[in-house]
């Protein structure tokens, strides 16, 4: 085995999302990644598109001239940060002149960009260099009665030419990871739709009413748990699922899982080393399902 | 903030500035903004559009092509988009519609328009490295997660590379970035 990769693990998961990061690590370990941390940190660069291309330019050029210097390819869990830093890997190398205008930016701090190493979101490195035939030997408690939803998020989609993963109108990958475990990855209506969270502290009312639609086609089809792979959406979905409840006078307790957490739970890691307890909306119930049900058989 | 409807006034003709366009399409994803023929597509598809009011893309694309500045700068509206890409990936034109409000929405906070979520993030990049203060509590509960300790930033070395940037530029004038 022995894939290595330097974790770039961005800003909004150290801050509230911590059920993803020790999720992914148990699972990653668990199939024999290895993980390096990086050096120094600095954010990707992406929440300060808005007000400076320049500024988020430079930031994520830091950051793979930094990986670079380690001469490891970069695994990131945040969708927006595997984005970025694959955007800006790609234009910096295209493009000579803001190549090199970007550089003596670096400089002042005495970093280059060559443009020597990839990065790859979980979803992708657990598709393309793990493997699929890894993960489906590596399941010991198959999820055969777990039916639930997936929700991609926009940034390791779209846009297309950048990213250039999955499809983005009918993507495939995270159904494919799903169904690995065993478990039932069901369609509904818009599910490439955004989550909302860009829009928060901006408008949360427009935030909060683009998950609610998404919530809403879940419940739809009866999913029993919304996976994510991203630690914004999962904040939209999970850390305000309460709040839009109140909001729209509406009940769902649709447990939502970071997708290494179901992986774990496939893999026979126990629950308590998935994090659970960290989720807002109560996950007991399919936690219980599927130790439950792995024992009966 | 207040969504504002900045379309809804009549259009004076002093308000027009004709270069405006240029000055956008020579911006790094500006680009194709000439190529818009107004379908409707990007309109029709964004998320934000369905819930908002007022946001419109197509109409802040237009908005731009005929050189209405002010009206497009100091929208509010302008800071709605979610940055979803649908539109980008959609328009039939290859404009890069989500790239092309970002350029409008760099141009506004170098006039210092910017929400203040913005501008915390940005400071606090400044300070620590991360966009967001990382609670105390959360360092210390690594440990007792089994996580390796969280890398600390380089805000000396990350300044440095900063400096030279405009919107810093006027961040270093003010002590906070751009403006209010
Ligand atoms: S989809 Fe493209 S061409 Fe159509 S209105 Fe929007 S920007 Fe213009
Ligand atoms: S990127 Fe912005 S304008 Fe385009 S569809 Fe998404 S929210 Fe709407």
């Amino acid at each position: 085995m022995g894939s290595k990769y330097l974790i770039f693990l961005g800003c909004a998961i150290p801050y509230r999302v911590s059920a993803y990061e020790i999720s992914a690590r148990k699972v990653l370990s668990k199939l024999g990644v290895e993980l390096v941390e990086m050096p120094e940190f600095n954010c990707c660069g992406l929440p300060l598109d808005p007000v400076s291309h320049e500024a988020m330019l430079i930031l994520a050029a830091r950051n793979l001239a930094l990986a670079e210097q380690q001469g490891l390819n970069i695994l990131t869990l945040c969708p927006g940060c595997a984005g970025t830093l694959k955007k800006v890997n790609k234009i910096l190398k295209e493009d000579k002149t803001l190549r090199e205008q970007i550089n003596a930016h670096l400089k002042e701090a005495g970093l280059e960009f060559k443009g020597t190493v990839t990065t790859k979101h979980i979803m992708q490195a657990l598709t393309e260099d793990i493997g699929l035939e890894t993960i489906r030997k590596a399941i010991t408690k198959p999820l055969t009665n777990l039916k639930v939803a997936e929700h991609n998020g926009c940034h390791i989609l779209r846009p297309k030419e950048y990213i250039g993963f999955d499809n983005p109108e009918d993507p495939q990958t995270l159904k494919t990871l799903i169904e690995a475990t065993s478990a039932t990855c069901l369609d509904y209506i818009d599910e490439t739709e955004c989550c909302g969270a860009p829009s928060v502290g901006v408008s949360d009312k427009v935030a909060l009413q683009l998950a609610r639609d998404k919530l809403s086609h879940i419940k739809m089809v009866n999913a029993q748990a919304l996976i994510t792979i991203c630690p914004f959406c999962h904040i939209m979905y999970d850390t305000n699922e309460l709040r839009i409840e109140k909001m729209f006078n509406e009940t769902y307790g649709i447990p939502v899982l970071h997708y290494p957490q179901l992986l774990g739970l496939a893999m026979g890691i126990p629950p308590e080393e998935l994090a659970f307890n960290e989720l807002r909306v109560d996950a007991t119930k399919i936690v219980k399902q599927v130790t439950e049900g792995a024992k009966q058989e | 903030m207040a969504e504002t409807t900045p379309a809804k006034e009549p259009i004076k003709a002093s308000e027009i500035d004709p270069k405006f366009k240029y000055e956008i399409a020579k911006m790094h994803g500006g680009e194709k903004l000439l190529r818009c023929f107004q379908c409707g597509t990007c309109t029709s598809d964004c998320p934000v559009a369905r819930y908002s009011d007022t946001y419109r893309p197509r109409q802040i694309i237009r908005m731009a092509q005929l050189g209405l500045r002010n009206r497009v700068l100091n929208s509010d509206t302008l800071w709605l988009c979610a940055a979803c890409f649908t539109c980008t990936d959609r328009c039939p034109q290859d404009v890069e519609v989500a790239s092309v409000i970002r350029v409008l929405r760099n141009l506004a906070a170098e006039k210092g328009c910017v929400p203040q979520v913005f501008k915390d993030q940005a400071a606090s990049i400044l300070e620590s490295g991360y966009a967001y203060k990382i609670p105390e509590l959360r360092i210390k509960k690594r440990e007792s997660q089994c996580l390796p300790p969280l890398p600390k930033g380089n805000p000396e070395s990350v300044r440095k590379t900063l400096k030279n940037v405009k919107f810093f530029q006027n961040t270093e004038k003010k002590g906070e970035p751009s403006g209010q």
